[in-house]
Parts: C-alpha cells; sequence; structure tokens
C-alpha cells in the first residue's frame, strides 16, 4: 500500500540529508509504528508519505514513493491528499482558520470535495461521536483546550475517510483516556481496512496496536519488527528511544536475579502480568 | 515564593464556565503537578498566575501581591510560564532572540542576561542551535526553546503546561532533572502533564482537575490509589502502579526500584 524506495530528503536551503536511503513497505489494512528520538525525522517522513515534501516544502527528495497506487512526486497535491490524509503534529496548525465552528471545520475538507449536505452533515455526526466531540461541535475551533483541539485535528482528517491515513505523535496532547481511545479508534480504521502508519512515542500504546514496528535512527529506518521484540529491543537505548516502565522492572529484575533470562521482556501491562505471576507462583529462594 | 488561588472561577467571554471554583495553595518551593482530563480547565487555571486571565469570581495570590493589582509585566517579574503550544509564545527569528527577550526586557544588565541565556540553553540541550529560525526546529525542539526563555527569566516561580509533550527520552529525563535544579534553588515549579510516570517520579504534590474543579489534591501516593477519582478525570495510574493492582498487589509502587524492591515480598 506504501512503498518507498531509496528515499533521501534535505530541507531546503540545507545540505544536510535528514533522511537517507530509506525504504519501507507498508501492507494494506495494517497499523505501522514508527518510532524515533526528537530531529530523528519522524516529521519529515510524515510528511514525504503523505506528498507535503516535496509539494509543500520543496527541498530535495530522491528515490521514488508510491502511495495506493499514486507515486506522490507526480501527482498534484490535491490528488495525493485523496490518496492519503496526515494528521500534522502540532494541532494547532491543522485547523483551516476559514470556519467559524468545529461543525463547519470538520465539513471543510468535503466541502471541498462537493460532497452533498446531508451526506456531509451524517458523516460529521459519525466522527464527533467516534472521537467523543459531539459537545463541541458548536463551538470556534480557535476556543478549545489544546487537547481538544488534536480531537478536532484528528476528526478532520478521519472524515476524508483515504484509504491511508498519516498520524504525526496525534496523541501528544491527549489524557491518558484520550489517548486509549484514539488508539482504539486507529484500530476499528485498520479492521474496516484502512492503512494507517503512526509516529508515537507511546511505547506502551504502539505495543497495543501496532502490527508492526519500524525504528528511525542515523537517518534510516534501521530496524523492525512485530510489536513486542521492536520495542522490547534494548538497542532502543542507544537510539534515544527508552523504554516502558514494564520493560525497564522486568529488565530490573533480571538482573537481580528475580526473573529468569529466558523470559521475553514485556512492553505493555498484557505482556507483564503473566511474566510477573509466573515469578510469584514460583517458591522463594 | 507561594502563591493560592481562593474560590477562582473563570468564565471565558463565550459564556464557557472553564474554572469553577478553586481553592489551593502552593507553598514556596513545592514541586506540584496538575493532571486531568482534556478541557478539565488546567491551562485557564494557571493563566491566572501571571495576569493572563482575571478571575471572573475570587482571588490569586503571588507572594503578597494579589494579581488584579499588578500587571502582566510586573507578574512576569515573578512568574515565567511556559506555554502549552510553543508557537504562540515564540517570535524571533533565532533562538537566542527569544530566549534573550525576557531577561532583556525584565531589564537586567549585561552580564547577568548574558549567563543566565547562555544558562537556559545548556539546560534545554540548545546550545548548538542558538543561531538556527525556530522555524527551522521540530516542535519538541521548540518546546524547549520556549522552556529556555523562561528559565533566562530567572523567575521564583516557573509554570510548565505539559513540557515533556513531544519529548523523546532525553528530553523528558532533561526537563526532570530541570524541574529538580529548580527546586534545589528553592523555586516553586507548578505543571501540567498527561504523562502519570513523569508526574509521579518528578512532584511531591499532585492535583487531579476534572470539568473545572479539583477532585484530588495529595502526594501521588496518595492520588493515584484514587480510582473513582481517576476514571472521572480520565487519568490512569503510572505504569507499575497499575502492574502492582493487577498482581493484586495491596501496594502500588511508582517507580522502577520501588516496584522491583517489592518483588521478593510477593514470591508465594
Ligand atoms: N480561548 C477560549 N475561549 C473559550 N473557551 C475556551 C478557550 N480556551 C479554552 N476554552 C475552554 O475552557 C475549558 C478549559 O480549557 P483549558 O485549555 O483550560 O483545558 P486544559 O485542562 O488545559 O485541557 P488540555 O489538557 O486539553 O490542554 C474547555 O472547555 C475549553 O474548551
Ligand atoms: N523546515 C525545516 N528546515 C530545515 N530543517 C528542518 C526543518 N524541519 C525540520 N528540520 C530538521 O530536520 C530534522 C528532522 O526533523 P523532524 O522530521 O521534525 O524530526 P522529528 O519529527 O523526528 O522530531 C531535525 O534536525 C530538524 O531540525
Ligand atoms: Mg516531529
Ligand atoms: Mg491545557
Amino acid at each position: 500500500m506504501i512503498d518507498l524506495a531509496d528515499v533521501s530528503y534535505a530541507y531546503p536551503d540545507t545540505d544536510h540529508y535528514v533522511l537517507s536511503h530509506v525504504n519501507l513497505k507498508v501492507e494494506p489494512g495494517t497499523v505501522t509504528g514508527i518510532v524515533g528520538a526528537s530531529g530523528s525525522g519522524k516529521t519529515t517522513l510524515a510528511k514525504i508519505i503523505s506528498g507535503f515534501i516535496p509539494h509543500v516544502d520543496g527541498g530535495e527528495l530522491s528515490g521514488s514513493v508510491v502511495v495506493d497506487g499514486a507515486t506522490i512526486a507526480d501527482v498534484t497535491l490535491s490528488e495525493a491528499v485523496s490518496h492519503v490524509g496526515l494528521v500534522i503534529q502540532s494541532p494547532f496548525n491543522q485547523i483551516s482558520g476559514a470556519k467559524f465552528t468545529v461543525r463547519e471545520e470538520l465539513a471543510f475538507g468535503l466541502e471541498n470535495l462537493g460532497v452533498a449536505r446531508e451526506e456531509m452533515a451524517e458523516r460529521v455526526t459519525a466522527v464527533a461521536e467516534l472521537l467523543g466531540i459531539t459537545g463541541l461541535l458548536e463551538r470556534s475551533p480557535y476556543a478549545l483546550s489544546g487537547g481538544q483541539q488534536q480531537l478536532v485535528a484528528i476528526a478532520s482528517m478521519i472524515i476524508m475517510n483515504t484509504p491511508v491515513l498519516v498520524m504525526d505523535e496525534p496523541t501528544s496532547q491527549l489524557d491518558p483516556g484520550g489517548t486509549r481511545m484514539v488508539f482504539d479508534v486507529m484500530s476499528s480504521l485498520r479492521d474496516a481496512g484502512i492503512t494507517l502508519v503512526v509516529f508515537e512515542h507511546k511505547l506502551e500504546l504502539l505495543r497495543e496496536h501496532a502490527d508492526i514496528v519500524h525504528v528511525l535512527a542515523e537517518s534510516q529506518l534501521i530496524a523492525s519488527g512485530p510489536s513486542r521484540a521492536m520495542l522490547a529491543d534494548p538497542r532502543l537505548e542507544k537510539w534515544g528511544i527508552g523504554s516502558t516502565r514494564f520493560t525497564a522492572a522486568a529488565a530490573a529484575a533480571r538482573d537481580r536475579k528475580l526473573l529468569s533470562k529466558d523470559a521475553e521482556l514485556p512492553v505493555s501491562l498484557t505482556d507483564a502480568v503473566p511474566e510477573f505471576r509466573a515469578f510469584a507462583a514460583k517458591k522463594g529462594a | 515564593m507561594d502563591v493560592s488561588f481562593d474560590g477562582v472561577r473563570y468564565t471565558y467571554p463565550g459564556g464557557v464556565e472553564a474554572v469553577k471554583g478553586v481553592t489551593l495553595a502552593i507553598p514556596s518551593g513545592q514541586r506540584f503537578a496538575i493532571v486531568g482530563q482534556n478541557g478539565a480547565g488546567k491551562t485557564t487555571l494557571v493563566r491566572h498566575l501571571n495576569g493572563i486571565f482575571q478571575p471572573t469570581e475570587g482571588t490569586v495570590h503571588v507572594g503578597d501581591w494579589t494579581t488584579t493589582g499588578h500587571t502582566i509585566a510586573e507578574l512576569s517579574a515573578k512568574v515565567g510560564y511556559v506555554f502549552q503550544n510553543p508557537d504562540e509564545q515564540l517570535f524571533a527569528r533565532r533562538v537566542i532572540d527569544d530566549v534573550a527577550f525576557g531577561p532583556r526586557n525584565l531589564g537586567f544588565d549585561l552580564d547577568r542576561a548574558e549567563a543566565l541565556v547562555a544558562a537556559a540553553l545548556e539546560q534545554t540541550g540548545l546550545s548548538a542551535e542558538a543561531e538556527t529560525h525556530p522555524h527551522h526546529l521540530s516542535l519538541s525542539e521548540r518546546k524547549r526553546v520556549a522552556l529556555a526563555a523562561v528559565l533566562a527569566m530567572d523567575t521564583p516561580i516557573v509554570v510548565l503546561d505539559e513540557p515533556t509533550t513531544g519529548q523523546d527520552e532525553r528530553g523528558v529525563r532533561m526537563i526532570a532533572t530541570i524541574v529538580e535544579k529548580l527546586q534545589s534553588e528553592g523555586r516553586t515549579v507548578i505543571a501540567i502533564t498527561h504523562d502519570m510516570d513523569f508526574c509521579a517520579e518528578n512532584f511531591e504534590r499532585t492535583v487531579v482537575m476534572a470539568q473545572g474543579e479539583v477532585l484530588a489534591d495529595g502526594a501521588p501516593s496518595e492520588v493515584f490509589i484514587q480510582d473513582a477519582v481517576l476514571e472521572k478525570a480520565r487519568v490512569e495510574a503510572p505504569q507499575l502502579a497499575r502492574l502492582a493492582d493487577a498482581l493484586g498487589w495491596a501496594s502500588r509502587p511508582l517507580t522502577v526500584d520501588s516496584f522491583v524492591d517489592s518483588l521478593p515480598a510477593h514470591r508465594r
């Protein structure tokens, strides 16, 4: 569904390649997680997949980017956005500035596509319900808290119903309950056949929802694997990504010989419970 | 310097009642965290401290001042506020100019201002970016520029609105170190956060807010056992506290060390 081959990129007026020789293949109907330290190029990669680079930001892009059958460099931005939506990192900037209410803001993209009024209204109602923002529909998109703006930004992309959705740290401003809700929504979109790529620091949630995780470091997608194995990988430390407290506690328990070395390191609560239960069941030394 | 909110209510011009009667006293030198659901009124509440907002009802004290009696300019010598959205705070073309703006504006002499700016850039890991246009930085870096700009103002009270947002592990550690340093210098640190592990590991007192009100107030160890409150405010306990709970432990350790220390006792 997404095929990046030998992609390299430098921002305009710089000679520094933020990404170099990146390859990425994404299967349709999956959730792909991408983790990376600050400045590793997550936002840059998100913009490349969704066509904002090179169509908006310019710069020097080489290699090939094919998304949903479209060669992104060869199509216009307005065609690109019919294949792939991008939830940008700063929700404060996703709001169009053209509309007075959240309801109108959510309908804005559909309006541009000429979607019939009735269908538009139905889709706005449905997406607002999905993200728990029905109560905000009549409010100004600017008169919202940071987290509420982020939910509106996410809703404004989900409503477009693109086959591919890229999300750049979509839960950064959300409370823990809202974060779980957005990840649950991602999983249900995946189950409905949509392909998702999510850039995130919240490793516990990625473990629970991503089918595969890639690591962005040293200007490349340097490693990938199933979520548990990849997110418990000790090399994450050196790549500046860290680990969950579940992984850290299990690793510390191993060092103190309280857990066996054979046990796979847990990443999430669900992983950790059986590992530590098995420990508790053993007779003390 | 201490601060207090006394029966504070705030209603936005459009009619949204964001803060509905908050009374809190935060003593000088405390590391104080606010957690709670999106839209709970956290940002609205702390924006009273430097006079961006004046309470619709009630009073806010900063040291022995009542905020209504002082201008934003006067208050900003006492309270540094790092915005939730750095792009609302930053405006200069070079990182160093954004960071130097505060101390210059407060009228510090050149040597002192220069030293403060250098120290602020250093602490936030931005020394190498002094000449960079903030627009060319990633969001998490801009967030640290916003923090540096406030540190350079050398205020007795520092308010951080979601400081760890978008930070990687190194960034979070950097911020934890700054919080610790500020406290060791006797400053009051008030932080809003959605990261419960960061909260439990770095703050001595936590307040939980939902729908404009304070639902719980205490040490993290006292707050993160109040399940009904946590649920109502859409927050959850730190990771290892949740694990201990799932394992049926009576205690809820908040840190990796305390969890691992309690392990042997839970072997049957
Ligand atoms: N400029 C504004 N005009 C009108 N209402 C606003 C404005 N800013 C925020 N609100 C509303 O006030 C309430 C409190 O918002 P506030 O920004 O204080 O929440 P918060 O707790 O900081 O949330 P978050 O965790 O999402 O940042 C919310 O209902 C919000 O929609
Ligand atoms: N508009 C820009 N011009 C020049 N450099 C940029 C621009 N945007 C980002 N960069 C640089 O590119 C690198 C990757 O940034 P980014 O993709 O935002 O990283 P991440 O999202 O992983 O934090 C960083 O070194 C950043 O400073
Ligand atoms: Mg980014
Ligand atoms: Mg806020």
